[in-house]
């Protein structure tokens, strides 16, 4: 169980999936203008993830095995196609108010390369079943937490009286790496 | 790309639109993450840039060649099909070419699929026009891809590590500024980037519209 809250912890804060890894960038900065839809992107992703790290597990071990590795980086993101269309049609069965939330970004999360970074993660530092679930959770909610975060400061950069040729993603982008910077203050907390 | 109305482009046009006018990496701001994750060096920057145009030119090319034989509602995941199995392709040839740099570029080589680049090519421009068109666009793409990664590879490793290709630029007492090379130094120098295309659009008159609102993966 220990095991599990390491991962959980390391990959939320330590080894951050957008701050430390860099991956999902596209939302992180497509999505991040207003905080509610940041928040809905956040949980719909977080749902994809766990699924697709899970799913990717099986099909990596079961399917593919050691001959067909090749297929590998094909079969993972047809998964993931196939896992966001899922979604999709169950939400939309299962829970309209959900799916009016989260419905429009259901979409995006096919292209998001956090979502296809993750399974190709767990495949190369050989996670286990549970392990891989863990570690799609820990990154979704990491990449949850910083989005959340960074719509927030952006909201409020909108207000600010930043100099003109700052403005937009130039400043966006600077904000960023001050959060990055941030973020490695956590560097060393697990191993 | 060519909206209806507009007129033709000749090739070379069509060329530099990708190096200079829509510049993925500083005026459209499209795949961030290999641009940002793998930039960490000069040469780890120009051979990610090399394996996504090869990419780029192999999937535009094969999109292009079968734009009306595809059904339209299959098309992405055709589009998707295709560029993966490039991406395979290039996965494989980098092991091949040194082992050291597949190691440096780690999971990004296979994560070209989802560079919106790639699919933005195949959708807007490849299943609308001819062969050459689509590759000739698809090359300017791939080496404006390719600037914007070196410029940012070269400044990091600059300021990072003193270096570029490896060869120590100032003397023994340089000291480096670590940061540049790790995931902050990223964000700091594209920002700085963007800054400066922003002053000089701003400069010539703000002909062009800013880069705003066209981020994606």
């Amino acid at each position: 169980m220990q095991d599990y809250l390491l991962i959980l912890i390391g990959t939320v804060f330590v080894n951050n999936i957008v701050m430390a890894k860099i991956l999902g960038l596209c939302p992180f900065m497509g999505v991040s203008k207003k905080l509610e839809t940041a928040i809905g992107m956040g949980f719909a992703t977080t749902f994809v993830l766990t699924l697709a790290s899970g799913a990717s597990y099986l099909i990596d071990t079961y399917l593919l095995g050691t001959d067909l590795f090749y297929l590998r980086t094909l079969s993972f993101i047809v998964v993931i196609a196939g896992i966001v269309g899922f979604t999709e049609m169950f939400i939309r069965k299962t829970s309209p108010v959900l799916f009016r939330v989260l419905g429009i970004y259901l979409p995006l999360i096919t292209t998001n390369c956090a979502v296809l970074g993750i399974p190709l993660l767990n495949v190369q530092e050989r996670h286990g079943f549970v392990e891989s679930l863990f570690f799609g959770l820990g990154g979704a909610l990491g990449f949850t937490l910083v989005l959340v975060l960074f719509a927030a400061m952006r909201e409020r950069l909108e207000a600010a009286d930043v100099p003109l040729p700052f403005k937009g993603t130039s400043i966006a982008m600077i904000t960023a790496g001050l959060m990055s910077l941030a973020f490695m203050g956590f560097s060393g907390l697990i191993r | 790309m060519a909206l209806p109305g507009q007129q033709e482009l000749t090739h070379l046009e069509e060329f530099m639109e990708g190096v200079w006018k829509q510049n993925p990496v500083f005026v459209m701001v499209l795949g961030m993450c290999p641009t940002l994750a793998v930039s960490v060096s000069a040469v780890n920057a120009l051979a990610m840039g090399l394996a996504t145009t090869f990419v780029l030119l192999g999937s535009t090319l094969l999109v292009s060649l079968m734009r009306k034989a595809v059904p339209k509602e299959v098309r992405i995941a055709t589009y998707i099909v295709i560029i993966a199995t490039f991406v395979t392709v290039v996965d494989y040839l980098i092991a091949a070419i040194s082992l050291e740099l597949y190691e440096a570029l780690g999971a990004f080589i296979q994560l070209i699929v989802v560079n919106c680049i790639i699919l933005g090519r195949a959708e807007a421009h490849a299943s609308k026009n001819p062969p050459l068109r689509a590759a000739t666009n698809a090359l300017g793409m791939g080496l404006g891809f390719c600037i914007g990664l070196f410029a940012l590879g070269a400044v990091r490793e600059i300021l990072g590590a003193g270096k570029l290709f490896g060869v120590a630029l100032f003397g023994p007492d340089f000291q480096p500024w670590v940061v540049m090379v790790l995931p902050p130094g990223g964000f700091f120098v594209l920002g700085g980037w963007l800054l400066l295309f922003n002053w000089l659009r701003r400069r010539q008159g703000g002909a062009l519209k800013p880069a705003e609102g066209h981020v994606h993966g």
